[in-house]
This record gives C-alpha cells, sequence and structure tokens, in this order.
C-alpha cells in the first residue's frame, strides 16, 4: 500500500518536473510580469533613497487627463476598426479569386501572400519610399493625373491611413490562407445546385459562401483584433509617431513613455490599459466562439 | 451583361489587384537593383547592377546582423522544441495534479506575448545581466505556450499502444519522447519550426528594446539602425538592404512555399 501511494506521487512529481522549465519561463515572462505591471501602476517608483510607496490611482486619473493617452487610443480604436473589416474582406476576395478558375493562380496567390513573408521592417522602409513626397511611386501617379505632391506620413490628415494601408496590405494575404482552407471545406454539391439554379454570383456569395465560412471569418476577425492593438513596428520605422502624435498607437505610447521618457510608472499603468483591452478581446472570444455559428 | 464578359471583369479585377500588391516589391525590386539615377526612372533599357547591394553591405555591419539573426532564431526554435516538447508529453500523456489549472494559465500567452509586457521584462533582464545579449532577445519567448498547445495536440492523437509497447520493452520516459512521439509528431515540427523562424526573423520591439550595439542586434533592429541613421535618402541602397535581409526568408518560402502555408494555417488554429 505504501509503495503504491509513494509510485502515485513519484508520478505526480514526475509530471511536474516535466513541465518545470515551461512553467518557470512562463511565470517569469509572462505571469510574474502581469502581475508587476499592476502594482507597479499603483505605487511610486523607487529611487535612491526612496522606496516605492502607495500613490493608488493616481497615474489613472494622470492617465485621463493626458491628451496624448487619448489620441493613442482613439488612433488604436480607428486603426482596428477600418484595418480588421477591410483585411478581412480583401482576404475573403482573393480567396474566392484564387480558388477559382482564374488563369495564372499560382503567381496571384504568390503576389497576394508575398508581402505577408517580409519583415514589416522591411516593408516599412518600401512603403516609406513609396510615401516620399514628390518622389515617390504614389507621388508619381498623382503626377500622371494632374495632381500635387502630398507628404503622406508629414501630415496629419493622411499620416495614419497611410500607416493603415501598409497593415491591410501586408496582412491581407495571412489572411486569405485561412479563407482558402475554408473554402476547400465547402461541398462541392451546394455550387452545383446553385448552378442547377440558376444563381447569381452574388446569391452564391451570400447564400453558400458567406454562411459557410462565418466561422473563419470570427476566428480571422478576432486574432486580427488582438495584433491590431500590439502593432508598433511601422510606426517606429514610418512615423515615430509623428506628425503631433497622429499616429500614436497604444504599444508606441508605451514604448515612448518608457523607453523614451523613461517613465516606468506610467508606462506600467498604460501597459495595465493594454492588457485590459487584450481581455476584453479574450473574454470576446470566449463568448463569441463559445456560442458556435452552426448553418446545417 | 453576358457571362463572358461578367467573367472577364471578375478575372481583370483579382489581376488588378493582384497587380497592386506585388507593386511594392516590384518597385522595391527595381530601385535595388538599378543604379540611382534610374530610381524612378522607368526605363526598359536601364543598366542592371548589383552596386546598391555592395554599398549597403559595406555601410553597415550587416554580416554580423545575419550571424547574430541566424543564432538568435535556430537557438529559439531548438530551445522551443526541446522545453515545449517536455511540457506538451506531460500535459497531453503524464495525469499529474494540477494539470488542467496549468494548461488554463499556460494558454494566458497566447494573448500576452512578451512584446506586450516590455517594461516589466526589461528588468528583469536587467537584473539577470541579460541585457544586450542574443539570449536576453530569445529567453522570453522560449517557453512558448503556442509551441506547447499544438505539440500536445500532436500528442494526443498518438496511440497509447505505441507508448506502452515502447515501456514494456524498458524504454524510460525520454527514450519512449525520442522513439515514439519525436518522429510521429514530425510534421507538426515542421509546421511550428517554420512558423518559429518567420516570426522571429522578423520581429522587431524586444530585440530593438533589448540590444545597444552591434554585437547582439539582429537583422530587422540593424536595418532601421542603417535606414535611419547610416543612410541619407539613398532609396536605392535603403530598397537593397530591405530586400536584402528579407531573401533568406523568401527564399525559403518560395522553396518551400506548401509547407509554408500548411504551417501558417495549423499554427493559425489555436
Amino acid at each position: 500500500m505504501a509503495t503504491r501511494t509513494a509510485r502515485r506521487l513519484n508520478m505526480h512529481v514526475q509530471g511536474w518536473l516535466l513541465v518545470l522549465p515551461a512553467v518557470v519561463l512562463l511565470a517569469a515572462f509572462t505571469h510574474v510580469p502581469v502581475v508587476e505591471t499592476f502594482i507597479g501602476s499603483i505605487f511610486s517608483t523607487p529611487q535612491a533613497g526612496h522606496p516605492a510607496h502607495f500613490i493608488g490611482i493616481q497615474r489613472y486619473g494622470d492617465m485621463a487627463a493626458d491628451p496624448i493617452f487619448w489620441q493613442a487610443l482613439t488612433n488604436n480604436l480607428l486603426y482596428a476598426l477600418i484595418t480588421v473589416p477591410v483585411s478581412i474582406g480583401l482576404a475573403l476576395a482573393m480567396a474566392i479569386w484564387v480558388s477559382g478558375r482564374i488563369p495564372g493562380r499560382a503567381l496571384l496567390r504568390l503576389a497576394f501572400f508575398m508581402p505577408t513573408i517580409l519583415p514589416m521592417i522591411a516593408a516599412a522602409n518600401i512603403w516609406l519610399f513609396f510615401y516620399t513626397p514628390g518622389y515617390g511611386l504614389l507621388d508619381q501617379v498623382a503626377h500622371l493625373f494632374g495632381f500635387g505632391s502630398t507628404n503622406w506620413l508629414g501630415d496629419t490628415s493622411t499620416a495614419l491611413p497611410s500607416l493603415m494601408a501598409v497593415t491591410i496590405w501586408k496582412e491581407s494575404g495571412f489572411f486569405m490562407i485561412f479563407f482558402l482552407a475554408a473554402l476547400q471545406q465547402v461541398p462541392p454539391d451546394l455550387y452545383e445546385a446553385a448552378r442547377i439554379e440558376n444563381a447569381t454570383r452574388w446569391q452564391v456569395f451570400a447564400r453558400i459562401t458567406w454562411p459557410l465560412v462565418m466561422p473563419t471569418t470570427l476566428f480571422v476577425a478576432i486574432n486580427a483584433l488582438i495584433n491590431a492593438f500590439r502593432i508598433v513596428d511601422q510606426v517606429i520605422a514610418m512615423t515615430g509617431g509623428g506628425p503631433n502624435n497622429a499616429t500614436s498607437l497604444l504599444l508606441f505610447y508605451i514604448y515612448q513613455v518608457a523607453f523614451s521618457f523613461w517613465d516606468t510608472g506610467y508606462a506600467a499603468a498604460l501597459s495595465t490599459v493594454l492588457l485590459i483591452v487584450l481581455a476584453v478581446v479574450a473574454l470576446g472570444q470566449f463568448f463569441l466562439l463559445d456560442r458556435r455559428i452552426h448553418y446545417r | 451583361m453576358p457571362e463572358n464578359i461578367r467573367r472577364s471583369a471578375v478575372i481583370t479585377g483579382g489581376w488588378l489587384l493582384g497587380l497592386i500588391w506585388a507593386l511594392p516589391i516590384l518597385y522595391a525590386l527595381w530601385a535595388a537593383f538599378h543604379p540611382s539615377a534610374y530610381t524612378t526612372d522607368f526605363d526598359l533599357k536601364a543598366p542592371l547592377t548589383l552596386h546598391n547591394f555592395a554599398r549597403a553591405w559595406v555601410a553597415a555591419p550587416f554580416a554580423r546582423y545575419f550571424l547574430n539573426t541566424v543564432i538568435l532564431v535556430i537557438g529559439i526554435m531548438v530551445a522551443q522544441f526541446v522545453i515545449c516538447t517536455l511540457a506538451a508529453f506531460a500535459l497531453a500523456r503524464w495525469p499529474f495534479r494540477g494539470s488542467g489549472i496549468l494548461f488554463g494559465l499556460i494558454l494566458v500567452q497566447l494573448m500576452v506575448t512578451p512584446d506586450v509586457l516590455i517594461v516589466e521584462n526589461y528588468q528583469t533582464l536587467h537584473m539577470l545581466g541579460l541585457i544586450d545579449t542574443l539570449t536576453g532577445i530569445g529567453i522570453p519567448y522560449v517557453a512558448s505556450a503556442f509551441g506547447i498547445f499544438l505539440l500536445r495536440q500532436a500528442f494526443k492523437t498518438i496511440p497509447k499502444e505505441l507508448d506502452d509497447a515502447a515501456r514494456i520493452e524498458g524504454a524510460t520516459t525520454l527514450q519512449t519522447i525520442l522513439r515514439v512521439y519525436l518522429p510521429l509528431a514530425r510534421p507538426v515540427y515542421v509546421a511550428y519550426g517554420l512558423v518559429s523562424i518567420s516570426y522571429h526573423w522578423n520581429n522587431f520591439l524586444w530585440p530593438l528594446i533589448v540590444t545597444n550595439s552591434v554585437s547582439a542586434r539582429p537583422l530587422t533592429v540593424g536595418l532601421q539602425v542603417f535606414a535611419s541613421v547610416d543612410q541619407g535618402i539613398d532609396w536605392s541602397v535603403i530598397c537593397a538592404a530591405a530586400l536584402m535581409t528579407s531573401a533568406p526568408l523568401m527564399i525559403l518560402f518560395l522553396v518551400f512555399q506548401r509547407a509554408f502555408i500548411q504551417s501558417f494555417l495549423r499554427a493559425g488554429i489555436r
């Protein structure tokens, strides 16, 4: 009996030993920092001779009065609300094109997917060239049609949409492959039936394709939403948050506050807000995907 | 409208979008392979040159950046394989107390990736003395929730009988993993490896924060430093550098296109 208990215990210990390296690292770089971020946001930053003391929600009050925070948050919400649906719409269109009988589909698929492989920093630098006032391709095309030069990234009204275009360009091809996989799952006899009934392209899309790829659309939307709140590479490479914070996004503002202004306490408070946003999206995912959309 | 006209309209639309999508890369290729004078002069008779690549290569320590990225990417992948395999095996096949809750806690990292926690993680690295090292760039990513999840799924589909058979022959736990689980889950390792390589080849924010010298700087950070500081506005050289830093990944993709797309698909479904 005693040996059996011992063997049981041994089993649990061995199980924990197997997961130990992963658990230690995950705790050290994910779970503990989440808690520390929150604690760091409600305590003063310790300095020589001044240990940290409790300051409560003071920083959150500062945040509510910080126009740059509100701008970064608004920019980020706008960024998500525009880039996510546009990328998904384009991705679905790309998938339908590439899965149909279009000549040169392998090449077309490559054209759509290639931006995904490119590092964002490389893509951002290529697009910088694209956007160069007067000299870049965009303005050269504009000149052909008789328009003047535009300082795409230097004007507060065009800077954010210009960055959005890069994100849409880079992400659509990635989402396309999920729709390609989903389209392969659609039973061919449904299309056959639609053909016999003389359904139009639009009817086929609205009645068959769209409802059947709905779970994929939701899945892609959630992932795209999470990504939208972690966007930072192109902001650093293309605008540095400017002009006048017009392209500042949450993670970029955190980066700026923490590593340019060296205000770690405020950065912790901002990070807490970002974590809450991500948690809300995660809960949304939980409820939306758990309700499961069935069409059969 | 007759059907054939509508069909050609659809095809034209597809190709138009494809052309727009290819334009930035084609434009970068044009600028990189032609002398600066032809950067925006699309003369088909313009002479081809590798001069821009040569200039970029000597203008910044790209050789070192390449070395750093290759070591980083392979190091992270190998470490992820080891650590995630052990954890995934335990979670799939080893009934131990608390495994359910543990798995839930691990999945938190799918949402809260290390780059969201830059402030605290930077302080942790500082404490460990790992600032400006390749280990420092890689260590937060080594225990990957995504890898554990993916491998656990794969291990669960492997028949328990094979596991039992190996044990009856006297294999230890590690031997069982190596001889039974590793070979049978090979496609998943390939998929995970490709995703890991492309993710870390492209990763930027965390390496930017952690590094402050050439010795640990990966390609993405090196390219950014090069494009923003070292270079004036010679677009042909910047395009050459941008393409150069992406080339290995793009070639890898072109060769293993199918495997890549399969991996991203597998990887996306979490």
